[in-house]
């Protein structure tokens, strides 16, 4: 018997996942709190919702985060499956040690350096800051996170079937959209969803890189909870919270429903 | 029908035409060139300039600074530059006990929290991985689900736990372990705890991915021949989950070290960590040139750390090859 799940693992796993989960259930159980305290139950209310959706301020918020997300997500992950294509294909060319190094560098680098560093890029080159220096800076430190997933995938791909539509005759390109890319697709479409949901929840580098009128949701959050603490912004977490984990399960439930047909596909082809 | 299409195959690859090689390398290189060329623009770049700026001086203009080494006069005015330098900005950090206060405390805190989130997550991993097969996705897929709820909001969930009149405190309270409520908030140890929930699923994968590799029957092999659990855990199950303890633990150094909105949150006006001291810096104060100079500081400080972490990066890009 190789696995045996002591009682001392149940435990820790147990406990390590109310830790991680009770502070935000908390968060979304006192976003329905009648009275004004956010500690203090005072019966359960959904007037905080309904104020959230008056407050003009955070709704324009949240519609610069929705676009600014939708863009760069998009555009970080066609730049993204790039960057992992040449990590994974061309081990060999001029500066590549500094292209892997400028790949994996922005997933650890302080986000007070990245901004800073991208606001002084945008003042030196004459960029107005606002809507598209928030995008492009969200472009770039998305992207890196987007080559990582891809890159995992491509990692443990079947390269023989490649080579296979290759010597078919297929030209490289064809080669990629026939092959390749369906392949990699469930890592694209998580890589993109990852890179929406950086997108969604960053402060800092959108607080350096943008400009009046380009305020995010984030940002607006940020300069509220400054002020204190209330259940509207509770309220604000809690739907931000649900759009990302209604994303989460239905990706994680199109992925299995096509892993299962993969098998079924599979198994067709070994009878016939 | 097969035969043909492998026969025929041989023939056209070999006498593929020019056109196509030519496009062939045409697209190769638009594949590396595109994102090294975004890459080099929007984050190589601007290291130059934050390099560059951290040697001006502040003014009081948009931009607040003036410039120092610009091309706008030509080659001459270039090198011209280069007398108007000034390392003034370097000068003051290092002679100001409050940046260096803050360097040190942020080094120290972070290696702390690290350590702290190592202790927390190594047993969560371990039971991650002698799960059972079957439930192991699910548990997966639930460490990774906090990751992508927002840093911000998970942080924000701790004031109205940590507060003075908080949910802990009203806990404790009623439960009589404590008669009067525990200052958190606005304390180093709100930071600790910021880090260590933040940071938790950073450390808890790479752990999780090298345990889950592991060989399970080497404990046994090991507690048949009469060796004890904890001699076991240090001979055995420790050495072989030490590249996961290295991922992890570098993935939750370096961004603490720089972190800003865990401090500012959590930590209050009283604590002190270098990342806050920048954004202070920057909006506050308005000074570019001194908060240049702190973060090509802070670079330089995590220029280690950050190279120990691609190396580990690129040795697992061979492994999984």
């Amino acid at each position: 018997m190789n696995t045996t799940w002591s009682r001392f693992n149940v435990t820790s796993v147990v406990l390590g996942f109310a830790f991680l989960y009770l502070p935000i259930v908390l968060l979304v159980v006192f976003s329905f709190n009648e009275s004004k305290l956010v500690t203090v139950w005072g019966g359960f209310s959904t007037k905080w919702y309904v104020s959230l959706f008056h407050n003009q301020g955070l709704m324009d918020a949240a519609w610069v985060t929705a676009r600014v997300g939708v863009i760069s997500a998009t555009v970080a992950t066609v730049l993204g499956t790039l960057a992992a294509l040449t990590l994974t294909r061309y081990t060999r060319f001029r500066g590549r040690i500094l292209f892997s190094g400028m790949v994996f560098a922005p997933l650890v680098m302080p986000e007070v350096i990245t901004g800073l560093s991208l606001l002084l890029l945008f003042v030196a080159v004459g960029l107005d800051r606002g809507f598209f220096t928030v995008t492009l800076a969200h472009i770039t430190l998305t992207m890196c996170f987007v080559a990582v997933v891809v890159q995992s995938r491509l990692v443990s791909f079947d390269r023989s079937l490649e080579e296979a539509a290759m010597d078919l005759g297929a030209t490289p390109v064809k080669t990629f959209f026939q092959i390749t890319l369906p392949v990699i697709a469930p890592a694209i479409v998580s890589g993109w969803m990852l890179a929406f949901t950086l997108s969604l929840d960053d402060l800092v580098i959108a607080s350096f890189t943008s400009g009046p009128g380009a305020t995010t949701l984030p940002m607006k959050i940020y300069s509220q909870v400054r002020l204190g603490v209330t259940p509207e912004i509770n309220a604000a977490c809690t739907i931000l919270i649900a759009v990302v984990a209604v994303g989460v399960i239905i990706a994680s439930v199109a992925n299995k429903r096509r892993e299962v047909q993969r098998q079924i596909d599979e198994q067709a082809a070994q009878r016939g | 029908m097969s035969n043909i299409a492998i026969t025929d195959a041989g023939p056209s690859t070999a006498a593929k035409p020019m056109l196509t090689r030519l496009a062939t390398g045409f697209v190769s290189r638009l594949v590396i060139i595109v994102p090294y060329l975004w890459l080099l623009f929007f984050f190589f770049i601007p290291f130059i300039i934050v390099f560059k700026i951290s040697l001006s001086q502040s003014a009081i203009a948009m931009p607040p600074y003036t410039p120092v080494l610009d091309f706008t006069d030509g080659i001459s005015g270039f090198f011209a530059g280069f007398r108007e330098l000034s390392f003034d900005n370097y000068v003051w950090l290092t002679q100001d006990a409050l940046y260096v206060k803050a360097y040190v405390t942020s080094v120290i805190i972070a290696a702390i929290s690290t350590i702290l989130t190592l202790l927390v997550g190594f047993p969560i991993a371990y039971g991650m991985a002698r799960a059972p097969a079957t439930i192991r996705p699910t548990l997966l897929m639930l460490v990774i689900l906090p990751f992508w709820t927002s840093f911000l909001i998970r942080v924000y969930a701790w004031i109205g736990i940590l507060k003075p009149e908080g949910l802990l405190n009203q806990l404790l309270l009623s439960l009589n372990i404590i008669d009067q409520p525990l200052i958190i908030l606005n304390t180093y140890t709100a930071i600790f705890i910021g880090i260590v929930y933040s940071y938790l699923p950073f450390m808890v994968l790479p752990l999780y991915s090298s345990l889950e590799k592991m060989d399970y029957t080497l404990i046994e092999a090991a507690k048949d021949l009469g060796c004890p659990p904890t001699a076991a855990f240090w001979k055995i199950t420790f050495p072989l989950s030490l590249p996961g303890v290295i991922a992890g633990c570098l993935l939750v150094f370096i961004p603490a070290v720089g972190e800003f909105v865990i401090p500012d949150l959590l930590g209050g006006s009283q604590t002190l960590m270098i990342g806050k001291t920048l954004w202070n810096e920057f909006f506050s104060n308005r000074d570019w040139p001194v908060s240049s100079a702190v973060a090509v500081i802070l670079l330089l400080l995590l220029i280690v750390p950050i190279m120990l972490f691609q190396q580990a990066q690129a040795r697992a890009q061979e492994e999984g090859k």
